[in-house]
C-alpha cells in the first residue's frame, strides 16, 4: 500500500530525514520508535502533505500512485489520514460541521453524493461510542477548549468516521492518562482489518502494550537503524534507545559541530 | 501545494456582483452645495417651512465645523463642491401604486434580488426602495397600516406624519453632533421612517434597500425609527452601488427612539462597492447611527456585517437613558485588498441597572486596514450598570492590519465592566489540518471565518444569515463554500 524508497526530507534547511525505505502492506500495523528529534514526527507529516517539509530525495507510492506529487487535501481524499501530534483548534466550527465537510469532500471526491443528514447523525452516534463521547461533543467548536486527552480521542474518532485507508498516527499516545490510553488504543484496534494498514508513531513503547504492532522500526537521527517484531518495542522500553544507539556507528555527519 | 502566497492572490480577485449600471433618466441638481442647493432639495420634496429652516440652521452650521480627522482612515480631501446633492429616477407619470414604478427600477431592483412585486414577497420582509436620492417604492404599506404602523418614505412621512417627525427629528442626533451628521441634515433627501404604536410587535422585518446608482452624486439618506411604549420592531437595510473608477460619498444618518419597554432591532448588511484590487473607486460610507432607549426596560440592538465600501466610517451607539434599557453592538467588519474601516460603538449608561453588550468581529485580508474603536461610558448615577466587551481580530496574510482603541469611562463604583481582547492569524497549521482531512484551503479559510463571526451571524434574522456567510466568501473571493 505504501512504498517508500530513500525519502530525504529537509526542514528548515536541515536535513532531517537520511533516507528512508519503509514499505507496508494492506493489514499490517508498523510502529515507528525513536529518541526525540530522530525524525519521527517529520515522517508523519511529510505523509501528510505538510508543506514546510522539504523532500530532497527519494520518492513515497501510495496504492502505486506518486503521493509526494499529491496536494495535501487530495492525499486525504485518497485515503492517507494522520492523526495529528497537536491537533489545531477552529473555535465557532463545530466538530460536526468540521466532520461532515471533510466527509463531503471526501466522498465527492469519490464520485460520490453528499450523506445524508440522518445518515450522518447515526454514522457519527456509533463511532462516538467507541471512545465515550457523548452529545454535545460534536455541537461544541473544533477542538475548542478541549484537553489534551480530549484533543486525541477526537483524532481516533475522525478517523473512525473518516475510514481512511492508511492511518498515521502521530504520537497518539502522548499527553494520555491510562483510561484515556486504553479508550484510544481500542479505538485504534477496532479499525484493525486487512484493507487497511497503520503507521504508528511513538516515543514510548506504552502504546504498544494495546495495539500491537506486525513490525517495529527504529528510527534514529534520520535513518531506520533497525527494524524487528513487537519483541522490538519491548526491548526498547526495557533497555532504552542507548543499547541500538551503540549497536549503530552514528554516520560522521551528524556528529554535533 | 498551496502555499499561504497563492491564496492570498486568490482573496485579491475582486468580484462584486452588484457592480451594473443602470440607464435611468434622472433629474440631477446642479453639483455644489450652497443655501439654495438646500432650498431646492426642500422646494422638490415640498417640505414645510419649518423643516426647511432646520435644514439651513444645519447648513449654517455645518460650514462652521470642520471635517474629523481622529479616525485611523487615509484619504485624499473631499471637495464638497464637487458632488451632487440630488438624483432622482424621473418618474414617467406619478407613482400611485407599485405597479405604476417604471419598469426599468423595478428590474433594478429585480436583478438585486429584490422583488419590489408584492406577490413574489421577500420571506415576509417589507422594503423600501431607496434609488440615489430618493424612495421608489415601499411594499406591504397596507397590511402593516391595519396594525396602524407606518412605514413609509422619508419624504412621505414629512408630508403625512409631520408631528411625528418634528417631534423625534434630530433628538437622537442633533445637526450639530458632527461634520457629516451636520451635512446630512442640510441635504438629505430621502430614507425611510418608521412607527410603531404602543404594544405592536411588528409581524415582519422592515426593510430599507439602498442603491446609488447616479454618477458623482453622494447618497444622504435618513432613517428615523420609533418604537412607542411596549413596541417590537426588527429592521434591516442592505446596499450596493456600480462600479466606479471615482469615490462616491454616502453619509447617511439613522435614529432610533425607544419609549418603554419597547425594542429596536436593527440589522445593516453593507456592501457598499469597496473599489478594485488596487484602492481605485469604493464608496466612502461615513455614516452616524444611534439609538436612544429613551424608555425603562427599553432596548436598542444594533447587527452590522460590514463588507463593502473603500471606507467605513460608523460608531452605531446607545443612549441608555431608560432605567433597566438594555444597548446590544454585533459587528462584523471585513477589509480586503485596500478597504479601510474604523468601525465600533459608544455605550452611554445613564439610567439605573442598564446593561451592554458588545461583540466585535473584525477580519482583515489583502493590505486592508481595521480598527475597532469603542467608548463604554458609565454615568454617575447609572447604578449597578454593566458593560460586556469582546473584540476580536483575525488577520489573514501578513501585509494587512487590525487596530483597537477600546475607552472605558466609569464614574459610578457599582458598575461592573468587562473587557476581552484577542487577535489571531489564520496559520499555515490550522489551514493543513483541515487539508489533511480533505478540505481545499479555500474552503477552509471560509469555514474559519466563518467560524470566527458565528456569534455574530446568530443574531441577524435567519433569512440574512445565511446570506451575510455567502457574501463573506464571495469578499474574500475564496471559491465554493462548505457544508
Amino acid at each position: 500500500m505504501l512504498e517508500i524508497k530513500d525519502l530525504h526530507v529537509k526542514v528548515a534547511g536541515k536535513e532531517i530525514l537520511k533516507g528512508i525505505d519503509l514499505s507496508i502492506n494492506a493489514g499490517e500495523v508498523h510502529a515507528v520508535m525513536g529518541p526525540n528529534g530522530s525524525g519521527k514526527t517529520t515522517l508523519a507529516q511529510v505523509l501528510a502533505g505538510r508543506v514546510t517539509y522539504e523532500v530532497t530525495g527519494g520518492r513515497a507510492r501510495f496504492e502505486g500512485k506518486d503521493l509526494l506529487a499529491m496536494k495535501p487535501e487530495d492525499r486525504a481524499r485518497e485515503g492517507v489520514f494522520m492523526a495529528f501530534q497537536y491537533p489545531v483548534e477552529i473555535p465557532g466550527v463545530s466538530n460536526a460541521y468540521f466532520l461532515k465537510a471533510a466527509l463531503n469532500a471526501i466522498r465527492k471526491y469519490h464520485g460520490r453524493e453528499e450523506i445524508d443528514a440522518m445518515d450522518f447523525v447515526s454514522l457519527v452516534q456509533d463511532k462516538a461510542k467507541l471512545l465515550g463521547l457523548d452529545e454535545t461533543f460534536m455541537k461544541r467548536g473544533l477542538n475548542e477548549g478541549f484537553s489534551g486527552g480530549e484533543k486525541k480521542k477526537n483524532e481516533v474518532f475522525q478517523m473512525a468516521v473518516l475510514e481512511p485507508k492508511l492511518c498515521v498516527l502521530d504520537e497518539t499516545d502522548s499527553g494520555l492518562d491510562i483510561d484515556a490510553l486504553r479508550v484510544v488504543a481500542n479505538g485504534i484496534n477496532a479499525m484493525r482489518s486487512p484493507t487497511r494498514a497503520m503507521l504508528v508513531v511513538t516515543h514510548y513503547q506504552r502504546l504498544l502494550d494495546y495495539v500491537i504492532p506486525d513490525f517495529v522500526h527504529v528510527l534514529v537521527d534520520g535513518k531506520i537503524v533497525k527494524s524487528g517484531d513487537a519483541d522490538l518495542a519491548r526491548n526498547l522500553e526495557k533497555h532504552g534507545y542507548g543499547w541500538i544507539l551503540e549497536e549503530t556507528p552514528r554516520p560522521p555527519q551528524a556528529a554535533r559541530a | 501545494m498551496v502555499s499561504k502566497s497563492v491564496l492570498q492572490e486568490q482573496m485579491a480577485k475582486q468580484e462584486y456582483k452588484y457592480g451594473f449600471v443602470s440607464d435611468l433618466d434622472e433629474d440631477t441638481a446642479p453639483k455644489g452645495l450652497n443655501e439654495d442647493i438646500v432650498r431646492l432639495i426642500s422646494r422638490k420634496k415640498n417640505e414645510p417651512e419649518w423643516f426647511l429652516e432646520w435644514r439651513l440652521r444645519a447648513y449654517r452650521h455645518w460650514l462652521t465645523m470642520k471635517e474629523p480627522k481622529w479616525s485611523n482612515v487615509t484619504y485624499p480631501p473631499i471637495n464638497y463642491q464637487d458632488i451632487i446633492y440630488y438624483a432622482a429616477p424621473k418618474p414617467k407619470k406619478p407613482v400611485n401604486s407599485l405597479e405604476d414604478v417604471d419598469p426599468e427600477i423595478r428590474n433594478l431592483y429585480a436583478k438585486l434580488g429584490i422583488p419590489l412585486q408584492e406577490q413574489e414577497r421577500l420571506a415576509g420582509v417589507a422594503v423600501d426602495a431607496v434609488l440615489d436620492s430618493v424612495s421608489v417604492a415601499t411594499t406591504f404599506k397596507d397590511r402593516l397600516a391595519e396594525l396602524g404602523i407606518i412605514f413609509c418614505s422619508f419624504s412621505e412621512a414629512v408630508q403625512e406624519h409631520p408631528d411625528l417627525v418634528r417631534k423625534y427629528l434630530g433628538t437622537v442626533v442633533p445637526f450639530n453632533d458632527n461634520f457629516f451628521a451636520g451635512l446630512n441634515s442640510a441635504v438629505f433627501s430621502d430614507g425611510s421612517f418608521a412607527y410603531v404604536p404602543p404594544g405592536v410587535r411588528c409581524p415582519m422585518e422592515l426593510s430599507t434597500y439602498f442603491r446609488i446608482n447616479a454618477q458623482d452624486t453622494g447618497q444622504f439618506e435618513r432613517t428615523l425609527i420609533i418604537a412607542d411604549e411596549g413596541a417590537y420592531v426588527s429592521y434591516l437595510e442592505g446596499c450596493t452601488a456600480p462600479i466606479r473608477d471615482t469615490n462616491q460619498l454616502h453619509a447617511a444618518v439613522v435614529e432610533l427612539i425607544a419609549l418603554d419597554n419597547a425594542e429596536i432591532k436593527y440589522s445593516t448588511i453593507q456592501n457598499w462597492y469597496p473599489g478594485d484590487k488596487n484602492g481605485k473607486g469604493g464608496i466612502y460610507n461615513f455614516v452616524t447611527k444611534r439609538g436612544k432607549a429613551l424608555g425603562a426596560n427599553s432596548k436598542v440592538s444594533w447587527t452590522q456585517v460590514e463588507t463593502g465600501s473603500a471606507i467605513t466610517w460608523k460608531y452605531p451607539s446607545c443612549i441608555l437613558q431608560g432605567d433597566n434599557s438594555v444597548g446590544e453592538f454585533y459587528s462584523v467588519a471585513l477589509v480586503n485588498n485596500y478597504q479601510q474601516a474604523d468601525t465600533g460603538t459608544k455605550m452611554l449608561h445613564i439610567g439605573k441597572n442598564t446593561r451592554s453588550t458588545i461583540i466585535s468581529k473584525g477580519i482583515s485580508a489583502g493590505y486592508g486596514r481595521n480598527t475597532y474603536r469603542g467608548r463604554v461610558q458609565i454615568h454617575k448615577g447609572a447604578t449597578n450598570s454593566r458593560n460586556y466587551s469582546q473584540c476580536d481580530s483575525l488577520l489573514i496574510g501578513s501585509t494587512c492590519a487590525a487596530f483597537t482603541f477600546p475607552d472605558i469611562q466609569v464614574q459610578e463604583p457599582t458598575a461592573q465592566m468587562e473587557h476581552e481582547a484577542s487577535t489571531s492569524k489564520i496559520g499555515e497549521e490550522q489551514l493543513f489540518y483541515c487539508q489533511a482531512r480533505g478540505i481545499t484551503p479555500e474552503d477552509a479559510t471560509n469555514m474559519i471565518v466563518n467560524g470566527f463571526c458565528k456569534q455574530v451571524f446568530l443574531k441577524l434574522p435567519m433569512e440574512f444569515a445565511v446570506e451575510a456567510q455567502k457574501l463573506i466568501g464571495v469578499s474574500l473571493n475564496l471559491e465554493g463554500t462548505v457544508g
